[in-house]
């Protein structure tokens, strides 16, 4: 009789014990998706503040994302910087990209029926993305960084370095750019031409060049995303249309030129990857975005925090 | 038929009846490789027209045509595979399926006011789900994939499409000729011109008492009912199926190219965009083999510049400047 209490008690703590692990097993997921999210949603935002100045829809973001990874990648390897660093150097490397784009090639293309853009960003799309095959091959390429493999240990959770340095690099990145938009003339400009086109041309704006510079800008947040992905995510061209189609999911969860919605859609679609991906099969885990993103399309259009369709 | 084929002028005919003319007896100079070549232009010439008929002429734009084709190819291919069905009756559950997955993306687009970028998302959302579903569908083959036996004693069986390269060069170029058929009967019909005034503009379609959503939806209809049936003569001419190729979104793209280039929302901006696409891919291939720089991604890279370059010097496409140039106008004078 004893004997049979003890051992219910013990079972019944053996229970209580099984279940804390389990629930810091999903806290865990949930972080470590969190701080993946929050470089999801750097790389969004870039798409989203194209869309939302310059009303051109990049298909080719993803495509761009891999290139700063492979630019990361090759500069990690052979002169062993670290992406944290060289982020910003690619940064501002595609910031230059983006406003040549814009100025040379897309520009001509405002006013031009929306599939002509898409065709046209598809087209830079698939000659970036073949391209990066046939220069460095299908194969996916780790950057084995140094403390790729290290955690910070908080209570019972293990949280990656690495995921805890890109979330707060893209944190810093997005923070800078919101006060950028905010604070410094050239932003309230380019949200002027977002808000009203025609006034912002009325009062003497350069459009154009502010395309320009906000393409050079998307470019750059996808830029530096792509940079920090290096360290979560190994290389390789395939990943670009999921990155392109991630994009799309996180922005339009978001809200389509919503800047927090970007980085909140990038959080939201970030943690449900990793619960998927822990809960069920890895690989379906996309499935679930794109359910999402059909509901999303479907019931509000706007997103969640969208202002407007 | 007899109506259109009076409708247009003398010099289109001759073109045309000459061409047609080449065409079938092709088989009888050129070799295997050449008509294989011929087969595939023939095979995005009609995929092409499906998705024309879509965008071109609804001005609906699917980026997720795979779709049908991917559905339509299963569904033929696992009838045949399991049950011995042979692809002349699988090809009505193809069209029927392929016509349920457009008549679902289509209602939930319409319904819903999901326009212009929105809906194009849409489309690959519906692809992308459905590819990975496919990956885990295990009677499919799942990822591994799935092959059609490819028997020496069954070569005969024309009616089951089972047969040489010959027998694929003449569905492909029945297909090819029915969809340019099809495309023109449309066009002059009272749908195509609903489908013409929607495209041009959605309110003032609906103000002339056009059912918006009737139009927009016939169009996803046929467009993917003709996409599955393309779908069925792919799965039978390459015998091998697999979810990460055949729904993948750079299949979509790829049959969306020969009616860009040719020109969109023309009868035969299609076929002329797939011969122009098809065989300077195919030399492509065989140059970079001669210098021995024969990588993955060329031919894409080849015509992602195509792309590029005809959007932005030609954005109606090679046809109409093509047409022009030979003095065909299409129409009696």
């Amino acid at each position: 009789m004893r004997r049979l209490a003890r051992s219910a008690v013990e079972g019944q703590t053996g229970q209580v014990r099984r279940t804390a692990m389990m629930w810091s097993i999903y806290l865990n997921v949930v972080v470590q998706g969190v701080l993946t999210g929050l470089v999801y949603g750097l790389m969004a935002l870039g798409l989203s503040v194209i869309f939302g100045v310059v009303r051109v829809v990049n298909f080719a973001h993803g495509e761009f994302a891999v290139v700063a990874m492979y630019a990361a990648f090759l500069l990690f390897k052979t002169l062993e910087l670290d992406p944290l660093v060289t982020m910003l150097p690619i940064a501002a490397a595609f910031f230059v990209l983006g406003f040549a784009l814009q100025a040379t090639v897309i520009n001509a293309f405002i006013g031009r029926p929306e599939h002509d853009q898409f065709i046209l960003l598809v087209g830079i799309g698939i000659v970036i993305v073949n391209g990066l095959l046939m220069i460095f091959g299908p194969d996916a390429q780790p950057a084995n960084l140094s403390y790729g493999f290290d955690s910070f240990p908080i209570g019972t959770l293990m949280i990656d370095k690495v995921r805890v340095y890109s979330a707060l690099a893209a944190v810093a990145i997005a923070t800078a750019l919101f006060g950028f938009f905010r604070y410094t003339e050239t932003g309230t400009a380019i949200r002027a031409c977002a808000d009203n086109l025609t006034g912002a041309a009325v009062v003497g704006l350069d459009v154009k060049r502010l395309y320009a510079i906000t393409f050079g800008i998307g470019l750059a947040c996808v830029g530096t995303a792509g940079a920090l992905m290096v360290m979560i995510a190994d290389a390789a061209p395939a990943l670009a249309p999921a990155f392109t189609l991630l994009s799309f999911i996180i922005v339009i969860v978001g809200g389509l030129g919503s800047m927090t919605g970007a980085l909140i859609g990038g959080v939201l679609i970030g943690v449900s990857e990793a619960l998927a991906g822990f809960m069920i099969e890895p690989s379906m885990k996309s499935m679930f975005s794109f359910a999402l993103l059909i509901a999303v399309l479907v019931l509000r259009p706007r997103g969640l925090l969208g202002r407007r369709a | 038929m007899i109506a259109l084929w009076r409708g247009i002028d003398r010099r289109s005919q001759a073109v045309l009846a000459l061409a047609l003319a080449a065409l079938v007896a092709a088989p009888l100079v050129a070799d295997r490789y050449l008509l294989s070549v011929l087969t595939l232009i023939f095979y995005f010439a009609y995929v092409g027209q499906a998705w024309n008929l879509m965008m071109g002429l609804a001005g609906q734009l699917s980026l997720g045509h795979a779709l049908y084709v991917g559905l339509g190819a299963y569904a033929s291919a696992l009838l045949w595979f399991y049950f011995g069905i042979g692809p002349w009756l699988g090809v009505f559950a193809a069209i029927s399926i392929a016509m349920a997955a457009g008549a679902v993306v289509g209602w939930l687009g319409f319904r819903f006011g999901v326009e212009g970028v929105y809906f194009a998302l849409l489309t690959i959302a519906a692809a992308e789900f459905t590819r990975i579903a496919f990956d885990h569908l295990d009677f499919a083959g799942g990822s591994g994939g799935l092959f059609l036996l490819y028997e020496e004693r069954r070569l005969g069986e024309w009616w089951n499409l089972r047969g040489g390269q010959m027998l694929f060069y003449y569905l492909a170029l029945a297909l090819a000729c029915g969809s340019i058929a099809l495309a023109a009967c449309l066009a002059r019909s009272r749908l195509g011109f609903h489908w013409l005034a929607v495209r041009e503009d959605e309110a003032a379609a609906r103000a002339l008492g056009i059912d918006v959503f009737r139009a927009k939806m016939s169009a996803v209809l046929v467009s993917s009912a003709m996409t599955a049936v393309g779908g069925v003569f792919y799965a039978f001419y390459y015998n091998n199926l697999f979810p990460a190729q055949i729904f993948d979104i750079s299949r979509s793209i790829e049959l969306m190219l020969a009616p860009i280039v040719g020109g969109l929302g023309t009868i035969f901006g299609p076929v002329v965009g797939a011969f122009i696409l098809t065989p300077l891919g195919e030399a492509l291939i065989a140059l970079t083999a001669k210098l021995g720089i024969d990588i993955p991604g060329v031919k894409a890279v080849f015509y992602g510049l195509t792309l590029i370059a005809i959007i932005y010097f030609r954005p109606s496409g090679v046809w109409p400047w093509l047409a022009r140039a030979i003095g065909i106008t299409g129409r009696k004078p």
